[in-house]
């Protein structure tokens, strides 16, 4: 009997503010995060959360992936007494780590040399520096580390948290993605591979979309063993049915035009949960605004779900905040939870020009009412939340309300 | 160019020094000892590097090793200096 996994705390810090509620109330009211073509969590202050040499010891990234896991480890009431914190892991993925310690830190050897390089350097700038900061923080004792996998790390992270549960390493598992690269190496390297959006609009699956906005922004979820979340009476707030990822082994940035390696990711996913797509409520894109990636989504997403591709609505978060990077995917599975428990299919924003062949049901512009699937009973909903990074690397989620 | 390692002026930049690495300042005394300060080894070798810049006096890890109060830095530095 395989464990099943739920979700009993969610937590995210934003472009649309500090919350993973605010984050589904402003995207829902059609609220777009980007100003001046960055998607900047402007309202997050570390000091409010955090004590001034906590925040001094924490990168940007590790600073919103701390508060992204205060939330969620509070909603899920995983800090009480009785808990036994040896069976809790921690997987917190980002795309680069801490990039703006990095920057500032090479900065200093230019110009003041090696003896002058801070001693925290190495422990700000790790990738796995979120993960382990939140497991020191909530005294987390089970397996804790960081995945990298660029802008599909926050799915990895999800993903590799059920898979410890289910194995039997860990009875819950605080996991997510946390990314802040808003720095002049990560703005000048993206603009000159021209992956970044020159007019700094986000508007996926739109004819006009040139390039991704980037944004930054932690999400956090707390994934629990069915029956110990039970028992423990932790309010569940839904149940992540399925998983799978796949590898496009085709270029280095680029996507598979075909969509092949990432339809076949959606379909394994589907398969992981036991599922046809049929049942399938609604779909969280990755959507980033790039004018390959919402081509061969659009394919991907035709060639995993047939005939059903055309009736299931297909949004994207990253039309109001932006592309969130290694923190997208964890932000994101948080935005389809709460649309499906909402009963809404929250809009992709900007979107005014259709795209030859890219055909789907975008939802543009305004929220609606999520219809439940002709092959779902109706009980709950089910929606599919996808993540695509540099390097082909396709991870996707199937989640139920 | 560096400021003369005199006691006065040794306990200004690392009482600083330790509020710049995080320390409460209400907290900071000679007598404090790092511990209760919540300094580590990670804090230590920041405050080696505010004092090397200051004064060009150069704490090794091994001259730290032992010392608990934030008294018997300043006065390991005046003394080195000297």
């Amino acid at each position: 009997m395989t464990r099943r996994v739920v979700i009993t705390g969610t937590g995210a810090v934003t472009p649309l503010g500090v919350g993973a509620e605010t984050l589904l109330d402003g995207w829902i009211a059609g609220r777009c995060g980007i100003a001046d073509g960055e998607g900047s969590c402007d309202e997050f202050e570390p000091t409010d959360h955090l004590s001034r040499k906590e925040a001094r010891r924490a990168d940007r990234f590790t600073q919103l992936g701390i508060v992204a896991g205060d939330e969620a480890i509070a909603a899920a009431g995983l800090d009480s007494e009785g808990i036994d914190h040896d069976r809790i892991g921690c997987v917190i993925g980002t795309g680069i780590g801490g990039l703006t310690s990095l920057e500032e830190q090479v900065g200093v050897l230019r110009e003041r040399g090696p003896d002058a390089v801070s001693p925290l350097s190495v422990p700000l700038m790790m990738g796995n520096a979120a993960a382990a900061a939140v497991a020191m923080r909530h005294g987390i004792h089970g397996q804790t580390y960081g995945i990298v996998s660029a802008c599909a790390a926050g799915a990895h992270a999800i993903g590799a948290a059920a898979r410890m549960i289910q194995a039997g390493d860990a009875d819950a598992v605080v996991c997510g993605g946390a990314e802040a690269t808003l720095t002049p190496i990560a703005i000048a390297a993206f603009g000159s591979m021209a992956a970044t959006s020159p007019t700094g609009i986000s508007r996926p699956f739109d004819a006009r979309r040139d390039g991704f906005v980037m944004g930054e922004g932690a999400g956090v979820l707390v994934l629990e063993e069915a029956e110990a979340a039970e028992e423990r009476g932790a309010e569940v707030l839904g149940e992540l049915i399925g998983y799978a990822a796949t590898s496009d082994a085709h270029h280095l940035t680029a996507p598979d035009p075909s969509g092949r390696a990432a339809a076949r990711a959606v379909t394994l996913a589907l398969a992981d949960a036991g599922i046809q797509p049929s049942e399938i409520d609604y779909v969280n894109a990755h959507g980033t605004s790039t004018p390959l990636n919402d081509r061969s989504e659009t394919e991907a997403l035709k060639l995993a779900l047939g005939e059903d591709a055309h009736r299931v609505p297909v949004s994207s978060t990253k039309s109001a905040i932006g592309h969130l990077l290694g923190a997208a995917g964890a932000v994101e599975a948080i935005a389809t939870l709460g649309a499906l428990r909402r009963e809404i299919a929250p809009p992709t924003l900007g979107y005014g020009e259709p795209d030859e062949g890219l055909d789907l049901d975008y939802v543009p512009n305004d929220a609606r009412p999520l219809a439940t699937a002709s092959g779902n009973g109706g009980a709950r909903h089910i929606g599919v939340s996808n993540s695509f990074g540099f390097g082909g690397h396709n991870a996707v989620l199937c989640i139920a309300s | 160019m560096t400021t003369k390692a005199e006691t006065g002026n040794v306990e200004r930049v690392i009482f600083d020094g330790l509020a710049e690495v995080g320390a409460e300042p209400d907290d900071i005394s000679r007598e404090a000892e790092f511990e209760a300060l919540d300094v580590d080894s990670l804090d230590l070798v920041e405050l080696a590097q505010i004092v090397e810049e200051e004064f060009g006096v150069r704490l090794e890890g091994d001259d730290l090793k032992g010392l608990t109060t934030v008294g018997q830095v300043i006065d390991l530095v005046v003394k080195k200096a000297g």
